[in-house]
């Protein structure tokens, strides 16, 4: 704590150097980079080693690992779970939890499926007073989202109960709509009952956790299941593929665009004079990008049907919907008043409060995104299955999510995390899923090295922290 | 001598059956640092927090410029220019020195921040403040050290066009070149024509840099005095006896309740 301003700071390289410094050479941002690394932040490198060291160990022990078709296989079966993570990096965030992610997708899951099965009759596929008691609810969330001042919450649950009462035929899209508004109504109640009634999250969210798996059964019954892959949208939506072209439109404009934002926000910068990167370095990312996703895409476009008389190929459409979730998700935290405020709250909740943050405000609203990002997950994880059964969203889901946002560096803890680490954790369980599948494991074995890879995460995570903690000063 | 920019009236604040400020009166003069002391539990923090919205008064009046006003959270002192540097520094150690400053008050458009704008600013101001301590306003705050953080938080309560700064403790944890860089900067805040108030146990300090002393008692405003016109020994007798030959309480024994 106390050395003179001249003293260096041992982990951090900070001299007394004055504020000028706006940019730094390339050995010295590796050398900064080094030093931040020795400090503990270590951020999603233990993740990316262990995805890369994943890839290499199944590629030796099974032959059909690398085969176009099982990675693509591997993309629809992961993207669900890393959706829903990427809802709960935002609780994460804050330094809350959120148990009831997976049945609360789940319950989205099985209005979805409901809706479509009864052709938009919710009232007789629930019966009256399941329908009335489910209407009553989303009128509840409604009231607490006003209360909160959540409007986006208060408008989707609102909408949840207009097409539930209206009774609309079934249609795809009004199909997605409905989960995503009912993951919403969801995440309005957990958000009030932790931010507003000061109940701890981890408490509320296990009692949700049973609470809509019991929802869930009620709507499906015992042994029931609702199949939704008849309808050709929501079959396709994990199961279908973009044309040869829309693949390489997706990468022109994903690169492409990449490239232009990286490169325009690096040049006004130096321009201006600002706390800028090295040009090398920001080249070097924007072309990895670019010849990664190259390299993707035409591995992708390749046709990989094992069936010599049928034709797959084309990037699967969860790439898109994946990416595009990651893009929006990082805008609002890097960009967005809304996301400075989050990590404010998560990093240090009286600075935030002193700050004039509407903390509560802030606290529920994130209850809201991870319920209706998780019930976009559910989309795609029942498109996979092609239907919903009352174990939709149950146990393994939740802590999968929570497990791929953790694995990918978010930390647990509060205030450091991005949404980016739930797609690096979600590959990362994926692969282990389904490298360990092909290798004929059994479901002990599975279970067993997923529970010892989620440990090693959380073993990092405190380790870093520590060292951070320590270091520091 | 100006008028106060900040004046306090019998403020009453009770945290359940504990009275902490009894009648408070206090005045904070434009160009001036008014120290304020006493000894641990006086209520110097609660005064200050409640000047700046944190606790709110039971009773009493603020005045602030003459007018009475109403300060109901920290977003209304802020608005009135008072801005508070706490001994529990409120920085968010996991965001940078830029968005530190501005938390809570982001340039920009709630959906589109203006980095840019908010990272010359905080340079500019730094720079102003002779601040020389930090490489890049873009490091952590948890890279930082103590006194580098203070000067942050300091930093931070002076980019807001800001009229009065309350300073709770600002050198407690500070070595003693830290302290001497923060106490340069106490005194270039009032030379820039703010009401600043210092909150310190150093009595050196106190003297060094203050215009004058307002002593708290157990609650009570025992002494508002010119540090010109009084000596260490009388401040410390006001500190721990609430009383110094005619300075302080008439009946400093009936404050202990
Ligand atoms: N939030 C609070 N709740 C209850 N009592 C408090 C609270 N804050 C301060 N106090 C009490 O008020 C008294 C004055 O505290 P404080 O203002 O922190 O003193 P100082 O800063 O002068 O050392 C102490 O007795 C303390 O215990
Ligand atoms: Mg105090």
């Amino acid at each position: 704590m106390t050395q003179t301003p001249t003293a260096p700071s041992p982990n951090t390289a900070i001299t007394d150097f004055g504020i000028d410094t706006t940019t730094m050479s390339t050995s010295e941002a590796i050398r900064d980079y080094l030093s931040r690394l020795r400090g503990g932040q270590l951020g999603s490198l233990p993740a990316v080693l262990g995805l890369i060291s994943l890839v290499i160990m199944f590629a030796l022990l099974s032959d059909v690992f690398l085969s176009l078709n099982n990675i693509a296989n591997l993309l629809a079966q992961g993207a669900g779970q890393t959706m829903i993570a990427m809802g709960i990096v935002f609780v994460l965030l804050v330094g809350e939890i959120d148990l009831s992610a997976g049945t609360a997708s789940g319950v989205a899951g099985a209005v979805l499926a409901m809706h479509y099965v009864e052709n938009g009759n919710l009232l007789g596929g629930m019966g009256s007073t399941v329908f009335i008691a489910f209407n009553a609810v989303l009128l509840l969330a409604v009231v607490l989202a006003v209360l909160l001042r959540v409007w986006p919450g208060a408008a989707l649950s609102a909408l949840a109960i207009v097409i539930s009462v209206s009774g609309l035929a079934a249609n795809p899209w009004i199909e997605m709509l409905l989960a995503l508004c009912v993951g919403s109504a969801i995440g309005c109640i957990t958000g009030f009952l932790v931010a507003r009634i000061g109940m701890p999250s981890f408490v509320v969210t296990l009692a949700l956790f049973l609470t809509w798996q019991g929802v869930i059964l009620q709507f499906i019954g015992e042994g029931g299941v609702l199949g939704i892959s008849t309808s050709p949208v929501l079959n396709q939506v994990a199961n279908g593929n973009l044309s040869l072209v829309a693949s390489w439109a997706l990468f022109v404009v994903g690169a492409g665009g990449f490239a232009a934002l990286q490169l325009g926000q690096h040049f006004t910068r130096l321009r201006r004079g600002l706390v800028t990167k090295p040009t090398p370095i920001v080249l070097l990312k924007v072309g990895l990008v670019a010849v990664i996703g190259a390299a993707a895409t035409a591995l992708l476009t390749i046709n990989r049907s094992p069936n010599p008389s049928i034709e797959i190929s084309g990037v699967p459409y969860v790439v898109p919907i994946v990416l595009g979730l990651l893009t929006i998700g990082t805008f609002v935290l890097n960009r967005t008043r809304y996301g400075r405020h989050i990590y404010a709250v998560g990093g240090n909740r009286e600075a935030a409060r002193r700050a004039g943050i509407n903390v509560t405000q802030i606290r529920a609203s994130v209850f809201v995104v991870c319920s209706s990002v998780a019930a976009l997950g559910a989309i795609v994880y029942s498109s996979k299955v092609g239907s919903v059964d009352p174990q939709a969203g149950g146990l393994n889901t939740l802590l999968f999510a929570v497990g791929a946002a953790v694995i990918g560096g978010t930390s647990l803890f509060g205030g450091r995390g991005r949404v980016f680490d739930a797609v690096i954790g979600g590959t990362v369980l994926a692969i282990v899923a389904n490298g360990l599948g092909l290798l004929r494991q059994s479901a002990a074995v599975v279970a067993i090295v997923t529970g010892l890879v989620l440990l090693l995460a959380a073993t990092v995570d405190a380790l870093s922290r520590r060292r951070a903690a320590t270091g520091a000063r | 001598m100006s008028e106060p920019i900040l004046e306090l009236h019998g403020v009453n604040k009770s945290f359940g059956p504990v009275h902490v400020l009894h009648d408070v009166d206090l005045a904070v003069r434009a160009g001036e640092v008014t120290a304020l002391v006493g000894d641990n539990g006086a209520g110097k923090s609660t005064l200050v927090k409640c000047i700046a919205g944190i606790h709110a008064a039971d009773s009493g009046e603020v005045r602030f410029r003459g007018k009475p006003v109403h300060i109901h959270g920290p977003r209304d002192a802020a608005d009135l220019g008072i801005e508070v540097v706490y001994q529990d520094l409120a920085l968010a150690d996991n965001l940078d020195i830029v968005q530190n400053m501005f938390l809570g008050r982001e340039r920009g458009s709630a959906w589109l921040l203006d980095e840019a704008s908010m990272e010359q600013a905080a340079r500019q101001t730094l720079a102003s403040l002779s601040v020389r301590t930090v490489k890049s306003v873009r490091t952590p705050v948890s890279a930082l050290s103590g006194g580098q953080r203070q000067t942050v938080a300091i930093a931070k309560s002076v980019l807001w066009d800001s009229k009065v700064v309350l300073l709770d403790e600002p050198t407690a944890a500070l070595g003693v070149a830290q302290t001497r860089q923060v106490l340069d900067l106490v005194r270039r805040l009032a030379e820039q024509g703010l009401g600043v108030v210092l909150i310190s146990h150093n009595m050196a300090d106190v003297f060094e840099v203050s215009d004058r002393i307002a002593v708290l008692y157990l609650g009570r405003m025992a002494a508002e005095v010119q540090t010109k016109d009084v000596t260490h020994g009388q401040v410390v007798e006001l500190i721990t006896a609430g009383r110094s030959g005619d300075l302080g309480l008439a009946r400093p024994d009936t404050a202990v309740v």
